[in-house]
């Protein structure tokens, strides 16, 4: 079974994911930050690909994505480093990035070989809906691939629906109108929000994104929804770290401990 | 402004293989409502009488079709100058600017955002909006605020904001970027004016709509000076691609009228610092849309280069992407240093300055294949004012 399904069908609540650009801080840190995550806890992870115009991400994420460029890191050589991933990693994995990168490395391709590392879902936020179910629904779910979708503050509700009818897997809440590492806490219309979605009670689990950044965001995000995405504080986290055992196990702990 | 359809553009906005709206899903309902809405808007009666008048009286249109007779003597050919250098603001910008202001107020809008590579849309756009009494915030790569100074000076004087886009090579793509953040981040009240034919669709169809006025105009001057309303060709120089596709636009059908695009080649096309799209670009995904541009083995964009801040641009919009696919137009290119030299050329023989952009389209006139008698319109988009500090530094002046 796809990993995803079994995470949501044994958790309903707390469930946290963790973003990470792969070919960050190092060209290969991400095999051991997979591990680490992992062993502190950590539900799920998305797996960031480095792409040079990353236009709904904020400066930090950009930040992130120049450094593993000038790394080397390309999907080619994640493709290699995630090869075995599946002898140590057993939570799902999920890759998310632009649309382009994938495209010049052959979509198919790209899918074959993110199926064979075991990857479970995809987040590409340029791939809008009219796109994925006329070009790219029929290949993904050849490759298990589940798509994943962002909805916003300002999706229409039917817009909403069609979203859960299409995804098997969870549904992106992206917690305002703004890029990724907005730095506010959460605010009152946004709990009108949360609150409009969770009434809604889709079918599919929900996960809170952007903003999220410690753990009074993360548990007010738990709220309402099934858990949340933590990525620009945790980018931050591990910038320039010498230790990225003790770095990430002090990060995930403050957040969600053991 | 006729409501037919030129280029050909589907529901979904591609044309051809290229085009489409790969938006993420914040931008969405914006999107959504102007691809709903756009035709209907800007063909209703009342948006037309404004926006024509405007054109006329505030722009300054028609702009002249002007016979150069020494660049024809030089040239061994019928040269005409679409003078779109004698719009106000000094480029066939503002066409577009006045119709997306006129759109963005129909549509409830109250502020204004924009991205510039040479400043001319940027003071277009906040020209339109000191028009309108629109709050303007103009996004410009810091490498460009510093090359065209008197641009962004011209832009605060109007009242907009420039912010830098600091990120990436700090040129007219990173601009871009940020102005499409800004939107994400400001859904309800703002209206991203983009400059050029490129962008999720509806941008490219509805700009070069705008900007069809050029070649609509073109055809009624070589009547009454030739006899006849299509010339053998139409020369534009094509940054993303806006004043091309504006001067090409109603001579697409007719296909004896030979449509000659110029990208910039910065210092040679293969020497690493070109803007030559479509020598060096592949099919792809950026800014939303799929079309061609300059990107690594990876699909990582690269970087361009070209002296002209308008053409430093890593692709073109979907509309040239298809002409060039389909064979419609012949793409030719224009380095640096030729640009230059036909800058020259056009002050000591008509005693016009042009920009640097449309100085590339004069540039390759002696490659175009053009007979003694036929007759070339020559879009000469913008004129030289922005550029006096490269000219005297480049020139050695």
């Amino acid at each position: 079974m796809n990993r995803l399904k079994s995470l949501f069908q044994q958790k309903d609540k707390n469930i946290l994911s963790v973003f990470c650009t792969a070919g960050f801080p190092e060209l290969n840190s991400i095999i051991p930050v997979l591990e680490e995550l992992q062993n502190n806890g950590v539900d799920l992870v998305e797996i960031g690909m480095p792409f040079s115009d990353p236009t709904a991400d904020g400066p930090v994420i950009q930040y992130s994505n120049t450094i593993a460029i000038n790394n080397g890191m390309m999907l080619k050589v994640l493709f290699e480093q995630l090869k075995d991933i599946r002898q140590r990693i057993q939570i799902p994995l999920v890759l998310m990035g632009y649309l382009n990168p994938a495209l010049q490395y052959g979509f198919e391709n790209f899918l074959r070989d993110a199926h064979a590392c075991g990857i479970d879902g995809l987040i590409i936020p340029d791939l809008p809906m009219y796109e994925y179910e006329t070009f790219f629904r029929q290949k993904m779910e050849k490759y298990d691939l589940q798509n994943i979708f962002l909805v916003t503050p300002q999706t229409a509700e039917d817009r909403i629906r069609k979203i859960d009818e299409l995804t098997n897997a969870f549904i992106y809440i992206v917690s305002s109108n703004a890029i990724t590492g907005g730095n506010t806490d959460i605010e009152q219309t946004q709990h009108t929000y949360f609150q409009r979605i969770k009434e809604m009670k889709l079918k599919n689990p929900t996960l809170i994104g952007f903003g999220i950044k410690d753990k009074k965001t993360f548990d007010t995000a738990c709220e309402y929804a099934n858990g949340a995405i933590i990525g620009t504080a945790f980018i931050n986290a591990i910038d320039h770290s010498q230790n990225l055992k003790t770095d990430i196990a002090q990060f995930i702990q403050e957040i969600k401990p053991v | 402004m006729s409501k037919e359809q030129k280029y050909q553009v589907n529901e979904h906005g591609y044309y051809g293989q290229f085009g489409g709206a790969y938006i993420p899903e914040m931008l969405h309902p914006n999107i959504e409502a102007l691809q709903q809405r756009y035709l209907d808007i800007i063909y209703e009666d009342g948006f037309q009488k404004e926006f024509l008048s405007l054109l006329k009286d505030y722009v300054g249109r028609p702009t002249p079709l002007y016979f150069a007779k020494r660049l024809s003597d030089h040239f061994k050919t019928q040269i005409y100058l679409k003078r779109e250098d004698l719009c106000h603001t000094g480029a066939h910008k503002i066409n577009n600017t006045v119709g997306q202001i006129l759109l963005a107020k129909r549509l409830g809008k109250t502020r204004i955002i924009a991205e510039t590579g040479a400043g001319q849309h940027g003071v277009a756009t906040a020209t339109v909006c000191a028009l309108m009494n629109l709050p303007c915030v103009v996004y410009m790569g810091e490498v460009d605020i510093e090359r065209q100074s008197p641009n962004v000076k011209r832009m605060q004087m109007l009242g907009a904001e420039v912010r830098p886009a600091k990120s990436g090579s700090r040129t007219l793509k990173d601009a871009t970027n940020e102005a499409m953040r800004d939107w994400i981040a400001n859904p309800v009240d703002t209206h991203y004016i983009i400059g050029s034919v490129v962008g999720p669709h509806p941008f490219p169809d509805m700009v070069a709509r705008f900007q069809s006025v050029i070649s609509e105009e073109i055809k009624k001057q070589l009547l009454e000076k030739t006899g006849k309303e299509n010339p053998d060709f139409v020369v534009a120089c094509v940054g993303g691609g806006s004043n091309a596709a504006g001067a090409f636009y109603n001579f697409l059908e007719h296909e004896e009228v030979k449509l000659v695009a110029v990208e910039a080649a910065g210092h040679g096309v293969y020497s690493g610092k070109s803007a030559a799209t479509t020598q060096l670009g592949k099919i792809g995904v950026l800014h939303s849309s799929k079309t061609l541009f300059m990107q690594t083995e990876d699909g990582q964009v690269v970087e361009p280069h070209s002296i002209s801040a308008g053409l430093d641009y890593p692709g073109i919009g979907p509309i040239h992407a298809n002409l060039f696919d389909t064979k419609r137009a012949a793409f030719l290119s224009a380095t640096d240093d030729e640009a230059l030299q036909a800058v020259l050329l056009l002050a000591r023989l008509e005693g016009i300055i042009p920009a640097l952009e449309s100085a590339h389209a004069i540039a390759v006139l002696d490659r175009i294949g053009a007979k003694t008698d036929d007759v070339v319109v020559l879009n000469l988009s913008g004129r030289g004012d922005k550029d006096l500090d490269t000219y005297i530094r480049e020139l050695n002046l």
